[in-house]
């Protein structure tokens, strides 16, 4: 039964659901660029702010549950959608075309992921999971003028779909052998030995999720869609979709006791061994920041699938910390590809050769990305360390020493191209302009959060405490 | 709180730099420069006023010690300490930074800001090693030094023989030690929690997880875990791959600084972590460590006689040296071992006098490659006779510091393995090979081309006469050295014998 304390529990889902409405009147009756940033932004931090109170809520509204780690991707995926925002309006300026819409993609994109944190329901699951999914080809299709973007929306529309089939049919096959669709009913139905056809629900489930994670070998369209988006769109697919679906799968793993057998263990072993190593080899050569990062982000993600294969108290924590670390970094990554290519000009900035010499020419952009790139190789003294650092100590405390060695190799392997960009950055070249940014209100709120950010992976990667309390709270509660 | 300040003093007198670059290019290398002499300053005062015998039953093995909970989830405390050892090589990277902002007042004219907050980096976190007890903030010192010096290398390096760039160079020190490091922290991350499994207490503190009961097949690869890390920094042969291109490309402060410092954090390593956490292991171990030591001792002599580039030929001289110290800390005798200490405080000298002395060379003719040089001692004044003092300190010469170390080494390893000090005396003959070789094709022979060179001013002068008379004065007078160092080697030493006692009983039971 659906009362007003679960409503409570419901209150950021629907303040950002109702946001979305706002925006979308709102352009209906007026088109105003800088109001539709600010009212998406003030909703978003409405949201935020209605957090605490949906914690404390008792009860849980029907197919969801909003427990501890519902909480933790709720703030993170509303902080994350906040820097997006950030950092579109400045980027949006320069576009030819109509710019609002692209605040309304966001907003429901938001309220799918905050859904699906907290999906408790099969139905819930795959609802939250397109809704999260379809303003994605729209915004990363955005600025379809140009090719490249036009590719990217319609590559990952039609892999989409044929992944979303996957997930579908292997739902299907789960049912057909429990009759229940909600997690706890599968956890109770699937008690038993499982047989070929759970295994194999599972198994399509995994492939589905799986791509949506772009865990090698389904991560074919991860470098296009990088490179071709239009940048805060990618900032979004990056940070915001990858850590609601890492969430429920995570859910499905720690609930359902399918996903717990040895044999899809060892799956996953071999899918996080072949992913961490496969990104990190794919990103040695390229050229294209967009799509090195993209390559970064699936190794980043094979480091992560340890938590999934060791289980666990110690794995949600780990995944929490690292999920924050990763979100940190690669936000201030993408947030300088976006503001380097700020106003939109037709294409992004992506090319290293945009790069060469960015510290003479804007210091602060490039300590930024010099602090992000460290954080993405695991440098200590930055959070990336903090998140490595947990992922080791799980794969160690667990004694899964493959995968230990496959995180030490990935890691050796991805310093050689994060050094490689690094070392870019401060590369002078002849003819150099001295400063070229321009000064105005919207890059100053783009680079004001970026500082944010930056600042942020240095004190989460010299004091994690808090940080580690926080996660732990929420850890315990599940 | 004087621990933290050491630390902190560098990185603070760092970012200072950074800033000071608006002051105009003289501002930071001054702040530079008084920030490494307050270092060493700080460390001088501290060792007058220590006292550094064996500690009694019961006392603190530390003259200094500060602790503070960082993060209490994993039991991890910022726990520095300070005891003969440790200040001897703070001392060491204090005067040896201070020499190296010296060295590189002409031949840094870009960036000079900015290459002074790397220069400083690297040494604070370099103190940081020589003072962490806990064994996640040693790690994280350890880790930390190497970006600054791979920007060091990268930026303001020179680019050496063709197809061999310095950004190449800079990635491969970087890659080596990098990965070599996440070894270590898998090992330390394993030993934390074996101990966490026996006693329920999740910590990372040294004085804790020394005593640690590990099963038997784990523990020995724990104990490859923390040598590889330390065999790459050191450098120990089959991992040496990074050192001379390293070294030949980094700018002189660079190289002084490897050579000086960088190298020594390893070995202080082993005599602090690798050997007390696994004594039987190590025990275990020391013959094939004492063989690879031998390979290091030989083959970077040998590689040496060949290289024409004057900078990778000092390289490959420390590979040599550094054998002869990885020989006398798995030898576990007290006198080797404290051997092995005067030897890294006497390569330090001798390499850095070196590696300046080709630094500044390098500013005279503008090449490193020894075929277009020869007959510089009609041309330059008063270099050339640095020049063979320091060779002569380098290959062993009675009277240097360098004498002292070896003779130690070889010493004190003879009653426990002495086919490996007869093996490793040869390299000593090869060592006047090169050390003369070099001088032969430098400074004497024809000229390669006519014309007097500047001599050195006032600046070379000092840091030359400086770097000279600690070499002669440790090599004539080691006492002091020792009294401070013995508190540290005597129990590493008799952990070894402990250990091998354990051994040999258990083999007449068996």
């Amino acid at each position: 039964m659906l009362t007003l304390e679960s409503l409570v529990s419901l209150l950021p889902l629907i303040i950002v659901a109702t946001t979305a409405v706002v925006v979308m009147l709102g352009v209906a009756w007026q088109r105003h660029h800088a109001g539709t940033a600010m009212v998406s932004a003030g909703g978003l931090v409405l949201a935020l702010l209605s957090v605490p109170l949906a914690a404390g809520a008792l009860t849980s509204p029907p197919l969801m549950t909003v427990d501890g780690l519902a909480i933790m991707g709720s703030v993170l995926v509303l902080l994350c959608a906040l820097v997006t925002v950030a950092l579109s309006h400045h980027y949006l300026t320069g576009y030819i075309g109509p710019r609002e819409e692209f605040y309304l993609l966001l907003l429901c994109a938001v309220t799918g992921a905050l859904g699906l944190v907290a999906s408790d329901h099969l139905a819930t699951l795959f609802i939250s999971l397109e809704l999260l999914s379809m303003p994605l080809y729209g915004m990363l299709a955005y600025s379809f003028r140009a090719e490249r973007s036009l590719e990217a929306g319609i590559k990952y529309l039609v892999l989409s779909a044929a992944a979303t089939a996957f997930l579908l049919f292997g739902m299907a096959l789960i049912y057909a052998r429990t009759g229940r669709m909600d997690l706890a009913g599968l956890a109770a139905g699937l008690a038993a030995t499982p047989d070929a056809w759970t295994l194999a629900g599972a198994v399509l489930m995994v492939v589905g999720l799986g791509f949506k994670l772009s865990i090698v070998p389904f991560h074919l369209w991860t470098p296009d869609v990088y490179q071709g988006g239009p940048a805060p769109a990618t900032i979004f697919l990056a940070t915001v979709s990858k850590l609601a679906v890492f969430l429920v799968l995570l859910r499905l793993v720690m609930v359902a006791p399918i996903f717990d057998s040895e044999w899809l263990r060892t799956l996953f072993t071999l899918l996080a061994l072949i992913t961490m190593l496969g990104g990190n080899l794919l990103a040695l050569f390229q050229p294209n920041l967009k799509r090195l990062l993209g390559y970064s982000s699936i190794a980043h993600f094979g480091y992560l699938l340890v938590a999934i294969v060791v289980g666990g108290q110690l794995a949600v924590e780990a995944t929490g910390v690292y999920l924050i670390t990763y979100l940190v970094t690669i936000l201030a990554a993408f947030g300088v590809v976006t503001q380097v290519s700020s106003p939109f000009g037709g294409e992004d900035a992506a090319g290293l050769h945009h790069y060469r010499g960015l510290f003479w020419r804007r210091p602060w952009l490039a300590a930024v990305m010099t602090v992000s790139f460290l954080s993405l190789a695991g440098i200590p003294l930055t959070a990336g360390f903090i998140g490595k650092f947990y992922v080791i100590a799980l794969g160690v405390a667990d004694a899964r020493w493959w995968l230990v060695g496959g995180i030490v190799a990935g890691s050796a392997i991805g310093l050689f191209y994060y050094l490689r960009v690094m070392v870019t950055l401060y590369m002078p070249e002849p003819g150099m302009r001295r400063r070229d940014a321009t000064e105005d209100w919207g890059s100053r709120v783009g680079g004001l959060t970026l500082m944010v950010v930056a600042v942020l992976i240095l004190v989460i990667g010299v004091y994690p405490a808090p940080v580690i309390d926080w996660v732990v709270g929420f850890s315990g509660v599940l | 709180m004087i621990l933290v300040w050491l630390i902190l003093i560098p990185f603070l007198g760092g970012l200072l730099c950074w800033q000071a670059e608006r002051w105009g290019e003289q501002a930071p290398r001054w702040i530079a420069l008084a920030t490494m002499l307050f270092v060493l300053v700080i460390s001088v005062l501290l060792w007058l006023g220590g006292n550094f015998s064996l500690p009694g039953n019961g006392e603190s093995q530390w003259l200094l010690e500060w602790r503070v909970d960082w993060i209490p989830r994993f039991g991890i405390e910022i726990h520095l300490a300070l005891d003969g050892l440790s200040l001897i090589l703070v001392a060491l990277t204090g005067f040896l930074g201070a020499l190296a902002v010296l060295c590189s007042w002409h031949e840094i004219a870009h960036r000079v800001g900015f290459f002074h907050l790397n220069l400083l980096f690297i040494l604070g976190g370099v103190v940081g090693v020589f003072l962490a007890l806990d064994l996640f903030l040693f790690f994280l010192f350890w880790e930390m030094m190497l970006v600054p010096m791979y920007f060091l290398i990268a930026l303001w390096g020179h680019s050496g023989s063709p197809g061999q760039t310095r950004i190449r160079a800079a990635t491969r020190f970087f890659i080596y030690t990098q990965a070599s490091g996440l070894l270590m922290l898998v090992a330390i991350l394993a030993l934390v929690f074996v101990h966490y499994s026996n006693t329920g207490e999740l910590s990372f503190s040294y004085d804790v997880l020394r005593g640690t009961d590990v099963p038997e097949p784990l523990a020995f690869w724990l104990m490859l875990g923390f040598f590889i890390a330390f065999a790459v920094k050191l450098p120990v042969v089959p991992f040496h791959g990074w050192l001379p291109d390293a070294h030949a490309q980094a700018p002189t402060a660079g190289s002084v600084d490897l050579a000086g410092i960088l190298l020594k954090t390893a070995a202080y390593g082993m005599i602090r972590f690798a050997l007390p956490l696994f004594p039987e292991q190590s025990a275990a171990f020391a013959p094939v460590a004492m063989t690879l030591g031998l390979v290091g001792i030989i083959y970077g002599a040998v590689l040496a006689c060949g290289q024409q580039d004057i900078k990778r030929l000092i390289a490959y001289t420390s590979i040599s040296h550094m054998g002869f110290v990885l020989i006398a800390l798995y030898s576990g005798s007290e006198l080797a071992i404290q051997g092995a200490i005067i030897l890294m405080v006497a390569h330090a000298f001798s390499s850095a006098g070196l590696f300046i002395l080709s630094g500044q060379l390098y500013e005279r003719i503008h090449t490193r490659d020894m075929r277009t040089m020869g007959g510089l001692w009609s041309r330059i004044p008063v270099l050339p006779g640095f020049t063979l003092c320091f060779v002569a300190a380098s290959l062993g010469m009675p009277a240097t510091a360098n004498f002292v170390g070896e003779f130690m080494v070889l010493f004190g390893t003879f009653p426990s393995a002495p086919v490996v000090v007869v093996i490793a005396s040869v390299g000593l003959v090869l060592a006047a090979i090169y050390s003369l070789l070099l001088m032969q094709r430098v400074h004497y022979g024809p000229e390669y081309r006519p014309g007097p060179l500047k001599g050195p001013d006032a600046r070379e002068y000092g840091m030359m006469l400086t770097l000279l008379v600690l070499t002669i004065a440790v090599g004539l007078y080691p006492q002091p050295l020792l009294d401070t160092t013995a508190a540290v080697a005597a129990p590493v030493a008799e952990l070894f014998t402990d250990a091998s006692d354990l051994a040999a009983r258990a083999g007449e039971v068996n």
